[in-house]
């Protein structure tokens, strides 16, 4: 028992995952100051942000429905918190841990983050929120789909394993899904859909900070943005954890490594898109080519 | 000194409250960012919504329409947040000081903490306001 909550809040699951999420938070912030040819915060920047966050005010704002506006940001801080523990424990120590079905209950439970702050957005009671929250809710609607197709091809190239660990093995054993036909089309659209699901650059139109200043988090202060923004770092470790234990055969920092600038120069070289072109970016580019990496699958390419 | 203060003073986010300026101090304060200043070095970031806001940087001379909404913009944001007046108008309301329609200098409406004089203020002379606030804070210890 007690080792199970030693799992949940410190080695896989919480605290590490916070630490790690927060350096990569400053990598990303960095390497986007050296694009740009500046000098860029220092690394403990985002750990004083978060700090100097929890200790400030926080405004419940007199319109909003104020139960779930305060609940939302724990919904999805718990919900990563959650996620990691699973995802850390099938890299780390895949013969023992996880049970029959923990892809399917990871990939719901990375959807979570994105309905707390849908939650906490249409709960604020502020316009510019319903703006931004809107975008959010059909931008969720648009990359979900393609990223199922493109985790299910793992599940069918591994003959239909659903357990994280299994599949590790599978990998370690058979070689990484990444290296076949369908393996490549599968990483592309699962790439796109990361930068989505973070709500990186390309794909930034619920948050959109010169346009609707901040959508989403408009309301909230103090604490809860902190909140906010740790979820948003955890997701920057686990996305690319997962996508990296389920289609390229377990955890190696090299291979985190290579995601992570990959996401950050995506996110630096892209203009900001309407959500009316992310969805058909979604629906119709991405949606066949997710068909064609199932069907590529099923014929064992 | 309090760890809060300690915090505040080495992450400052600002919201740009323009109360009816001329946007000569905008731009400048938008130079504070780009590739040849870069105040993000010190955790300084410019955010959009006044929650998020630790530090208001007011310009321009107030004038009627604008004064109950830079009231209405300090009560929403949240504490502590200091308040820098930039340029001419916002410190001593300028070239405006005898208008009819800006009967009020920002001090008289918000609790300032700095003034930054110049029309507009040069970049240089903004980070060395800002180095003074934050010398200010750290050794006023107490609640703003």
């Amino acid at each position: 028992m007690l080792k199970y909550v030693f799992n949940f809040l410190i080695f896989p699951g919480f605290l590490f995952t916070a630490i790690l999420g927060l350096l990569a938070s400053w990598v990303d912030r960095k390497l986007t100051a050296l694009i740009q040819w500046r000098v860029g915060p220092p690394w403990y920047q985002p750990f004083i942000d978060i700090l100097k966050l929890s200790l400030k005010e926080i405004i419940l704002p007199n319109p909003s429905s104020k139960i779930i506006f305060f609940l939302a940001p724990f919904v999805g801080l718990s919900a990563v918190m959650l996620v990691s523990t699973f995802i850390w424990g099938a890299n780390i120590n895949p013969y023992q841990t996880g049970f029959v079905g923990d892809l399917i209950v990871a990939m719901y439970l990375l959807t979570l983050p994105s309905l707390a702050i849908i939650l906490g957005a249409s709960a604020s009671g502020n316009p510019l929120a319903s703006l931004g929250l809107s975008r959010e809710i059909k931008l969720l609607l648009s990359y979900e789909l393609p990223f199922i197709m493109a985790l299910s091809v793992s599940i069918i190239k591994s003959g239909g394993l659903l357990k994280l660990s299994e599949i590790v093995l599978y990998q370690k054993t058979n070689g990484p899904f990444l290296f076949s036909p369908s393996g490549i089309i599968a990483m592309l659209i699962s790439v796109f859909c990361m930068q989505a699901k973070l709500g990186l650059v390309p794909f930034d139109m619920g948050e959109a900070e010169t346009e609707i200043m901040g959508g989403i988090y408009i309301e909230y202060s103090g604490m809860l943005l902190g909140i906010f923004k740790l979820t948003k770092a955890m997701m920057m470790v686990i996305v690319p954890l997962f996508l990296i234990t389920v289609l390229w055969g377990g955890f190696n920092i090299w291979k985190y490594i290579v995601l992570l600038i990959l996401m950050i120069l995506i996110k630096n070289t892209n203009p900001r898109v309407r959500i009316d072109q992310a969805m058909r970016f979604f629906w119709r580019k991405m949606g066949l080519l997710g068909l064609a990496a199932i069907l590529l699958a099923i014929m064992k390419y | 000194m309090s760890i809060r203060f300690k915090a505040l003073t080495k992450s400052i986010w600002v919201y740009h409250l323009s109360t009816g300026s001329c946007n000569n101090c905008d731009i400048e304060i938008l130079d504070l960012l780009t590739p040849r200043f870069d105040v993000e070095r010190f955790g300084i970031t410019l955010v959009g919504s006044v929650r998020h806001a630790d530090a208001i940087l007011v310009t321009g001379a107030l004038n009627l329409k604008t004064i109950p909404r830079v009231k209405r913009v300090y009560e929403q944001a949240a504490k502590p947040c200091l308040v820098i007046a930039i340029g001419a108008c916002a410190c001593g309301q300028g070239i405006f000081k005898n208008g009819p329609n800006t009967p009020n200098p920002v001090d008289s409406i918000l609790p300032v903490d700095i003034y930054i004089p110049g029309c507009p203020p040069k970049p240089e002379a903004m980070i060395a306001g800002i180095v003074k606030l934050i010398e200010h804070v750290r050794r006023k210890k107490k609640g703003l």
